[in-house]
């Protein structure tokens, strides 16, 4: 991007032309040094490597694909047996109940979008696995940056079922303030960044926090979540790039789950998905079942321990399925079969390979989970309620936080358009908001 | 042996341009930069304390400096800022302050800016470096979706105000398409960023420091022609300048004119020609902040003289000066003599060899106010 000649030329005229050319003529004209080149190793300043006397193409195509590390079966057993993380029973039932909690409240907020209560939606059926394996695996304090379909990573850490109903209502309780479009959580509290609509925008964003706790040495890292779509993304580049090259803490979580709305990989990437890129930038990586959230939370707390103790960054690459439609506004039967969906949701499901290893170790049974369905359908539909029946916040509101103080500019327009409203009150919905100053 | 040179470089434009004005008329074109402004040295407040000569490169040296030492967080960071930088702004800070605040990053603008983003994000301070505001679109995502909406849409739970983004910019003489833009209007569309253009070496500092301690994103685009060629005392203790607020130059009374960066010094100079060529009074103005700007400031001026006339480098259509002179037009329409004047670039890219008669420089600003009060 940048002419280096341009800009030399820029910043000291002739005089630097005749200064480098004289600086370069005598190691031209030491042969002896350049024989000691030749029959040396390379000696590029770019890269370490030798010589080879054939030309050799490295191709991906000839390689094997990187393994998915597996811990549990589909039965609920442990492969190998020194793969089990022995979570004790209380933790693994948070897991178990949180992945069916957010389950429960997927389809409550789908079902009230296509009622046209809520004006959007995006589900995490399929990737509930993912979520909870991984952010069980974290510190508390670990910041958090996700894409939008983490929502399992808020209510591992307790972010409140009313929450993700304000902030999808809109309403005055919104900790967002009814800004952003539904799915658009974010919690101080509980180290989860406000997420944005624009893809992959927070990875280079987590590569600069995490440079910031490296600088703190808080022990904390940085978690950075994206689909295999987002990866696509300048965004991804720069991210992996600098958080190489700056050595950040950090932990790149990919959801590959084989879609990006109706792009299926194969016009995504052509190389061996996402983590393959990551030795490119020099970061150690491993790809999962993220249909298997013993193996997601083994190979996250290894990550950490990486990202913390080494201060570089790693790449989770998680395989797995996107279950549901991209978000509200989709109909995946367009493009994909309702055989191949059903296949994931029945044959190969993160909920129910965890209830199988559950029932095994006799945590849990048919009628506690009868019980569950009952009780958490009951908690998810009186938050629901709550945050129907609650109003917007008031209509000024929309010109606060702009900047850390409001403006004159801002003041006046907020002024103009109180006044407007009071002068046409019948043509604007007052009567679900907050009553203005 | 920075210093040196660019003395050295100074004292040979000079020459070259007396050389020029003398006996080079009818020869071949020379290469050698000819400023198409002289600097006015200015004076340094009393409140500020003591000073020394600075040129604008080191008095911006002197405020990442004071930020630096006044502030453990800070950072500072861009590509090629470790050895100093490209046009030596940062030059002593790495060794003084350590690798881990003052440091290269990998080429990559959006990168920059959201690394910085990043930084930001976690209460930290975070100056980065573009290193030519032509080059600063790539980064023009993170700027305007990202670091403009990040107290907004999170309802104020995470911002980014700490950040600083500084930028070389404007006519260099000789910088072409790509080392030679004014991007400030692309900026001055993005509610919830500062945009701020220094004048010289005093105001630069003042600025940045304001804007490195401002709890918003701010853009500080730097005139990379006054880095060298714009020396004057400035207070090398800590000191900083309000954003948002104009300056009034010269006083007159018979028109306002009003640029930002570079562009003030033409305007200085074009204000003298009118007083003894038009026997017309002109008030200069430095808007100084782009956004949010200094209405009042505008206005008031305006409704003493009723006529207008704005000036910038970037390309007239949709550049700054149009929301100026629709902001005039309604606050003070009963006070405007004449039609609110616009004098800038041409909407064309900015050209190598033609850039003499792109530039809206004093000729071009003359006759604008000849329009303005002959009408």
């Amino acid at each position: 991007m940048l002419q280096r000649s341009i800009l030399r030329l820029l910043r000291s005229g002739i005089s630097q032309t005749n200064h480098s050319r004289s600086k370069a003529l005598p190691v031209l004209a030491n042969a002896k040094c350049y024989a000691t080149f030749e029959s040396d190793k390379p000696n590029f300043p770019g890269s370490r490597s030798e010589f080879v006397s054939k030309p050799e193409f490295l191709d991906p195509d000839s390689v094997e694909g990187i393994p998915v590390y597996r811990a549990l079966n589909h039965d609920g057993t442990f492969i190998d047996e020194s793969q089990d993380p022995k979570l004790d029973e209380a933790t693994v039932i948070k897991m178990y109940k949180d992945m069916t909690l957010l389950n429960t409240m997927d389809r409550v907020l789908y079902d009230s979008q296509r009622q046209g209560r809520i004006s959007f939606y995006m589900t995490n059926y399929g990737e509930e696995g993912a979520h909870i394996g991984s952010a069980a695996a974290l510190d508390p304090g670990d910041l958090i940056f996700g894409q939008y379909r983490e929502a399992g990573v808020l209510m591992w850490r307790g972010f409140p079922l009313q929450q993700f109903m304000n902030q999808c209502y809109g309403n005055d309780k919104d900790w967002g303030k009814g800004r952003q479009m539904p799915v658009h959580y974010g919690s101080k509290e509980h180290n989860f960044v406000t997420i944005s609509s624009t893809l992959a925008t927070q990875m280079p964003q987590a590569a600069g926090s995490a440079y910031a706790y490296k600088m703190k040495q808080n022990g904390l890292c940085v978690v950075c979540y994206f689909g295999e779509g987002a990866a696509s993304e300048g965004d991804a580049h720069a991210a992996f790039n600098f958080a190489g090259v700056l050595n950040c803490p950090v932990i790149f979580f990919c959801r590959n789950n084989g879609y990006a709305i109706s792009t299926p990989t194969k016009d995504q990437y052509r190389g061996d998905g996402i983590a393959s890129r990551a030795s490119g930038y020099g970061m150690p990586t491993i790809r999962v079942d993220g249909n298997d959230v013993f193996a997601v939370y083994n190979a996250t707390k290894l990550s950490r321990e990486i990202c913390v103790s080494q201060f570089r960054p790693v790449l989770i690459e998680a395989m797995t399925y996107r279950i549901g439609h991209h978000s509200t506004s989709d109909d995946s039967s367009a493009y994909r079969s309702v055989d191949e969906v059903s296949h994931w949701d029945q044959s190969d499901n993160p909920i129910t390979r965890l209830r199988n290893y559950m029932v095994n170790q006799s945590w849990w049974d048919e009628e506690k989970e009868k019980q569950w369905k009952l009780d958490s359908r009951k908690m998810v539909m009186k938050a629901f309620a709550g945050a129907e029946s609650e109003k917007r916040g008031r209509p000024e509101s929309l010109f606060e936080d702009v900047y850390d103080e409001m403006p004159p500019h801002i003041a006046q327009q907020m002024e103009e358009m109180k006044a407007h409203v009071k002068m046409y009150k019948e043509h604007y919905p007052l009567e679900h908001y907050k009553p203005m100053s | 042996m920075a210093t040196k040179m660019g003395l050295f470089r100074i004292a040979a434009n000079q020459l070259a341009c007396l050389l020029k004005q003398t006996s080079l008329r009818g020869t071949t074109a020379s290469s050698t930069r000819c400023m198409h402004f002289n600097y006015v040295p200015e004076t340094p407040s009393q409140d500020h304390g003591e000073t020394a000569r600075m040129n604008f490169f080191q008095s911006i040296t002197s405020a990442m400096d004071i930020a630096m030492a006044s502030d453990p967080s800070a950072v500072l960071f861009g590509e090629d800022v470790a050895f100093g930088g490209v046009f030596r702004c940062s030059v002593g800070l790495k060794d003084k302050y350590g690798a881990e605040r003052v440091f290269n990053s990998p080429l990559s603008e959006q990168g920059i800016v959201a690394f910085g983003i990043g930084i930001a994000l976690t209460g930290s301070t975070a100056i980065a470096e573009i290193q030519f505001a032509d080059y600063i679109f790539p980064a023009f995502d993170q700027l305007r979706s990202e670091a403009a909406m990040y107290r907004y849409r999170s309802g104020d739970l995470y911002d980014c105000g700490k950040l600083t983004v500084r930028a070389p910019c404007s006519a260099v003489g000789h910088g072409a398409l790509y080392h030679s833009q004014s991007v400030e209007s692309f900026f001055a569309h993005c509610s919830g960023l500062k945009v701020v253009m220094p004048r010289g070496p005093i105001q630069a500092k003042g600025l940045l420091l304001a804007c490195i301690r401002d709890n918003n994103p701010c853009i500080f685009l730097e005139p990379k022609v006054l880095y060298r060629s714009a020396i004057e005392e400035v207070p090398v203790g800590d000191y900083e300048l309000p954003l948002s607020q104009a300056d009034v130059i010269v006083e007159g009374t018979d028109v306002t004119l009003i640029g930002w960066g570079t562009q003030v010094h033409v305007l200085r100079e074009t204000a003298a020609l009118a007083q003894q060529k038009l026997n017309v009074s002109c008030e200069v103005i430095d808007l100084v902040s782009i956004l949010p700007w200094d209405v009042e400031t505008v206005t008031k001026s305006v409704e003493k003289t009723g006529r207008v006339m704005i000036s910038h480098e970037a390309p007239i259509t949709m550049g700054f000066g149009a929301e100026v002179a629709a902001t005039i037009q309604r606050e003070c329409f009963l006070s405007l003599e004449a039609p609110v004047e616009r004098v800038c670039g041409h909407d064309t890219p900015f050209p190598h060899v033609f850039e003499a008669f792109y530039m809206p420089d004093k000729w071009r600003c003359l006759e604008g106010i000849k329009k303005v009060v002959s009408y």
